[in-house]
């Protein structure tokens, strides 16, 4: 399929969806409309919320502080996941003593941590932070612990061989491999902070993405949930692009599925 | 040995044991005593598993005998051997780091300026052939590339002895060749002290100064030592060809066979068990 052929397609997925939508919300079918509007809301309401969003600017500061703590959670929690995970890897005994707390942690699900942390941290941006930084943690830890573990023993002896002490080790051969471990999972935690900051934000803050569903659903206004979607999957589909062209500059050395045959 | 330099290994009735999990020990190499001397390229040849390349990582000083000494330059092994440089069987290039920073880290590390280092991988890459690959990461590479590049890596440090694991085993028999003449080339210019195992006896007789036989291991011994007195320089293909090359290969051979064929009915045994 070229790309025009591909291109044309996907738009046409789009338009249909949003023709269905805006026919059956609008038109009768028989005498009854099959998308009530106070459910469903109709496209032109939501594409005109939007505009208003941003012609007004009233979105931006929103956006600003979702990114914000976005950022935030990605890199307090990758920090925390590096450190944690090369030291449990270079001390197997730590990782012993911990694995049983470590995976009882990473069982339980995140939400329930939001109303602790609202109340440690207050409804501002900290306690969406330290929601995204529990579930960024977990991610940057087991992919660092694992590169790190993973380093083929001859590689590690070619090393010893080559005349590195234990810091250049760490500097040439583990911190390389557990970097790209952890870049490989790069669109996972950065794709959980954002989860983290919205969450978040939805379940008690004062501004926000998810504070304006959440303001948008407190007043039924329908056209409103689904415009601060819409805006959100634009939001998180821009910072997956830009995690891809990080992620093609830091992995140059690594063999791509179509270079490897 | 007959020189006045001091031997560069000497094993003394080494013996290398591991503890298997199951508790019971498992004794790889006994009793090897070995001396390469100065300059001197020495080929172990053994059947599969008869513990070669465990032999070689006591010498690197990875691994520590269990009992018997070695010996470097007439001085305790104690850790590892800073003497020594190690080509792999498997591929140890790093790689996150593009040929040139593969071949310049061994200086790197060693204090070297970052610019001089680069100056010298890329004339090391030059002399291996792959003065035009410098930016190419390992994965780019062919497998006999790889190897080149590793080869690089190991004599930009300029070590005293080489070790060298089957170092062109995976590789197809006319790659084999071409490498174990840029082998024999660049040895050639200085004269280290190689250590070479193989399970290919051709190839032994046609690099090496000494061949050495190991019996099938468990407890594998060495159980020959032949001096190849083939004349230098040697081109790796056509050495075959010759009289006193066919006569060594069938008299070696003769010794080397039984043990191959006792080493084969070991590890049948074993995988029926």
């Amino acid at each position: 399929m070229s790309r025009i052929t591909l291109l044309a397609l996907q738009v046409l997925v789009a338009v249909v969806t949003l023709a269905l939508w805006q026919l059956f919300s609008t038109v009768p079918v028989f005498g009854k409309v099959l998308l009530p509007p106070f459910f469903f809301s109709n496209p032109v309401d939501v594409f005109s919320q939007i505009v208003k969003w941003f012609s007004s600017g009233v979105i931006w500061k929103h956006l600003a502080i979702t990114l914000w703590e976005s950022i935030l959670a990605f890199v307090i929690g990758s920090a925390g996941g590096i450190l944690v995970g090369f030291w449990f890897a270079r001390q197997p005994r730590v990782a012993a003593v911990f694995d049983p707390y470590v995976k009882m942690v990473n069982a339980l699900p995140r939400v329930v941590l939001a109303p602790i942390f609202a109340l440690w941290f207050g409804l501002g941006v900290w306690s969406k932070v330290a929601l995204g930084v529990t579930l960024v943690f977990f991610i940057v830890f087991f992919n660092v612990y694992q590169g790190v573990k993973e380093v083929p023993t001859t590689v590690l002896d070619n090393g010893r061989m080559l005349g590195m002490n234990e810091r250049q080790l760490m500097r040439h051969v583990y911190w390389p491999s557990a970097l790209s471990w952890m870049f490989s999972s790069l669109h996972t935690s950065v794709g959980f902070a954002v989860v983290g900051a919205v969450v978040g934000e939805y379940l008690g803050s004062a501004a926000g993405l998810g504070y304006l569903i959440q303001q948008a659903e407190g007043v039924f206004d329908v056209a409103g949930v689904f415009a601060g979607m819409f805006v959100l999957s634009a939001f998180v589909i821009l910072i997956d692009m830009g995690v891809t062209m990080v992620e093609k500059r830091l992995l140059v050395w690594r063999p791509t599925a179509a270079a490897r045959d | 040995m007959e020189n006045s330099e001091p031997t560069a290994v000497a094993l003394d009735k080494a013996t290398v044991a591991f503890r298997l999990a199951d508790g019971r020990v498992y004794t790889a190499v006994e009793q090897a005593n070995l001396a390469v001397a100065h300059g001197e390229f020495v080929a172990i040849v053994g059947p599969t598993g008869c513990g070669k390349s465990t032999l070689l990582n006591v010498t690197a000083g990875l691994l520590k005998p269990a009992a018997g000494s070695a010996r470097i330059f007439d001085k305790p092994l104690n850790g590892l051997n800073r003497d020594a440089g190690y080509l792999f069987q498997a591929d140890a290039l790093f790689p996150w780091k593009t040929a040139i920073d593969n071949v310049a880290i061994g200086l790197e590390i060693r204090g070297t300026p970052r610019t001089e280092a680069l100056s010298r991988a890329q004339k090391w890459l030059t002399s291996v052939g792959l003065g035009a690959f410098a930016n190419r990461y390992p994965h780019m590479l062919s497998g006999g590339q790889r190897k080149r590049v590793a080869l690089a890596q190991v004599l930009i440090r300029d070590p005293k002895i080489l070790l060298m694991d089957e170092p062109f085993g995976p590789l197809d028999a006319q790659t084999r060749q071409i490498m174990g003449n840029l082998l024999l080339e660049l040895w050639s210019a200085d004269r280290k002290a190689v250590l070479f195992v193989t399970h290919d006896l051709e190839e032994a007789i046609a690099l090496a100064d000494r061949v050495v036989i190991m019996s099938a291991g468990p407890s594998a011994r060495i159980i020959g030592d032949w001096r190849i007195t083939l004349p230098r320089p040697r081109d790796i293909a056509e050495v075959r060809m010759e009289k006193d090359f066919h006569a060594l290969h069938r008299e070696i051979w003769g010794v080397l066979k039984d043990e191959v064929m006792k080493g084969y009915v070991q590890s049948t045994q074993a995988g029926a068990a």
